[in-house]
C-alpha cells in the first residue's frame, strides 16, 4: 500500500507530466486563459488517462511484451515494436468510446466536456503516459495508480497555469513577451516550484 | 533541379524558420522541444527523426489525400505517422542506442507532435505530394533551428561543454568558468523560450500579440478610469 502512496505522490508532485516532463504542453499552453475550461479539460485528462494506461497495461502484457504469447503456446516472439501502433490506436479508441457513452448516459458531462474530448487523443500526455509506463515496467496495480496520479498532476497543473494567467491579463507586459512569451515564463516558474519537491524522498 | 527550386518551393521552405515558425509562432510541437534540449546532440537526433517524419508523412498523406474519407482522415493520419515513427524509432535503436536510451519516450511521442499532424491538415491535404513534402521539411527546419538555439544555450551554460566538446573549461578542472546548473533543469527550457520569442518579436513587429486589456496613463485618461 506504501508503494502505491508514494508513486502516487510522485507522479502527482515530483514527476509533474507537465511541468517535469513537458508533456501535452501545446494544449496546455492554448487551453489555459479561463480556469473553467482548463479545470474541465483537466478533468478529461484525468478520466482518459486513468483508463487507458490500464488498457494499454495489459494488452502489453498479454499480446506485446517478449515471450508474452506464450499462453497461446506462441514462444520467441516479440511485438513490443508495435507498441507505438497499439497504444495510440488504444487511446484513438478509448477516447472515441468514451465520447459515445458520456452523451448517451451523461449529456450534462459530455457538454461540458465535449469539445475537448477529440483534443485529447492527440494529447502527448496521454501517450506519454502510457509509454513512461511501458518503460518502467509497471505492474497492473501499479499502472492504475500511475494513471490517476499522472492525470491529476496534469489537472493541477493546468487549473494552476490558469488562475496565474487570468490575473496576468491585466498587467503591464512588453510588447514583444505579451502573450505566449510571458506564458512560458510563468510556466517556467511553476515548472520551478514543482522542483522542490524533487528532494522529497517517500 | 532549378525546376524542383521555384519561389513556391523556396517559399515554403523558408517561411517556417522564422516568419511562421511553428514553435514560436503557431505554438505546435512545444513538448519535445523543451525535453530533449538539455544536449546538443538529442536535440540534433531529434530534429533530424522530427524532420524525415513530417517530411515523409505529408508525402504519404498528400498522396493519398483524394482516398481518405474525411470523417476517418485523422485515424489515417494518425497510422500513417504511427507506423513512420516505429520505423524511425527502430532505426534509433539499431544505430545509435545510446541516444535513443536518452531520448526515452520522446521519439514515440512524435506521434503526437502537433507539428506533424498539424502540417498533415493544414497542407498536405490540399497540396500535391513533392510540395507537402518540402513543405514538411520547412517546418522541421523551423523547428529545428528553435531545437538547435536552445541546446545551444543550455548545454554551454549549463556544462560548459557543445556536443560533449568543452568550450568552457570548468572550475573543479582548475579553468574559470562555474556552470549553472539550472540550465539543464527543466524550468531553463521555458526561460529560453520565452525570450526567445520576445527576441523574435522585437524583431518581428507584426507577430506581437494584442493585450485583453491596456494600461491606461494618468495624463490620458481622466484618473484612470476604464
Amino acid at each position: 500500500m506504501e508503494a502505491y502512496i508514494s508513486l502516487f505522490i510522485k507522479a502527482v508532485f515530483i514527476e509533474n507530466l507537465a511541468l517535469a516532463f513537458f508533456l501535452g504542453m501545446c494544449t496546455f499552453l492554448a487551453v489555459s486563459k479561463k480556469i473553467s475550461t482548463a479545470m474541465g479539460l483537466g478533468v478529461a485528462v484525468m478520466v482518459v488517462q486513468t483508463i487507458t494506461v490500464p488498457a494499454n497495461n495489459v494488452i502489453y502484457h498479454t499480446l506485446l511484451k517478449e515471450d508474452a504469447l506464450a499462453w497461446m503456446g506462441i514462444t520467441g516472439v516479440d511485438l513490443s515494436f508495435l507498441a507505438l501502433l497499439s497504444c495510440i490506436g488504444m487511446i484513438a479508441a478509448l477516447v472515441q468510446i468514451l465520447e459515445m457513452i458520456l452523451d448517451k448516459f451523461f449529456p450534462a458531462l459530455y457538454s461540458a466536456l465535449g469539445i475537448f474530448l477529440p483534443l485529447i487523443t492527440v494529447n502527448c500526455a496521454i501517450l506519454g503516459g502510457s509509454l513512461f509506463m511501458i518503460e518502467r515496467d509497471y505492474n497492473l496495480g501499479e499502472s492504475v495508480t500511475y494513471g490517476i496520479g499522472s492525470g491529476f498532476g496534469w489537472a493541477l497543473a493546468i487549473t494552476v497555469i490558469a488562475g496565474v494567467r487570468e490575473k496576468l491579463k491585466y498587467s503591464d507586459i512588453p510588447a514583444g513577451l505579451q502573450g505566449l512569451g510571458i506564458t512560458f515564463i510563468t510556466a517556467g516558474l511553476m515548472s520551478l516550484g514543482f522542483m522542490a519537491f524533487s528532494g522529497i524522498q517517500l | 533541379m532549378s525546376a524542383i527550386l521555384t519561389s513556391e518551393t523556396k517559399k515554403v521552405l523558408t517561411t517556417p524558420l522564422v516568419n511562421n515558425n511553428p514553435i514560436t509562432l503557431q505554438v505546435l510541437g512545444i513538448c519535445s522541444a523543451l525535453a530533449v534540449t538539455s544536449q546538443m546532440s538529442t536535440s540534433l537526433i531529434m530534429a533530424l527523426a522530427l524532420t524525415s517524419v513530417t517530411a515523409c508523412s505529408s508525402a504519404a498523406i498528400s498522396a493519398i489525400r483524394n482516398h481518405i474519407p474525411s470523417s476517418i482522415r485523422i485515424i489515417v493520419q494518425m497510422i500513417i505517422i504511427a507506423s513512420l515513427v516505429i520505423v524511425v524509432d527502430q532505426i534509433l535503436k539499431a544505430f545509435a542506442y545510446e541516444i535513443s536510451k536518452q531520448l526515452s519516450v520522446f521519439v514515440g511521442l512524435i506521434i503526437t507532435n502537433c507539428i506533424v499532424m498539424g502540417r498533415a491538415e493544414a497542407y498536405a491535404m490540399k497540396n500535391p505530394p513533392l510540395a507537402s513534402f518540402m513543405d514538411g521539411i520547412g517546418n522541421g527546419l523551423g523547428y529545428s533551428l528553435i531545437l538547435v538555439l536552445v541546446a545551444f544555450f543550455r548545454e554551454t551554460l549549463g556544462s560548459g561543454k557543445l556536443l560533449g566538446i568543452e568550450v568552457f573549461q570548468l572550475a573543479k578542472d582548475g579553468g574559470w568558468y562555474d556552470p549553472n546548473g539550472l540550465m539543464l533543469l527543466p524550468p531553463s527550457a521555458f526561460f529560453i523560450i520565452g525570450l526567445l520569442i520576445w527576441a523574435i518579436r522585437q524583431w518581428k513587429p507584426e507577430q506581437n500579440e494584442q493585450p485583453d486589456f491596456k494600461i491606461m496613463s494618468i495624463a490620458h485618461g481622466e484618473g484612470g478610469h476604464h
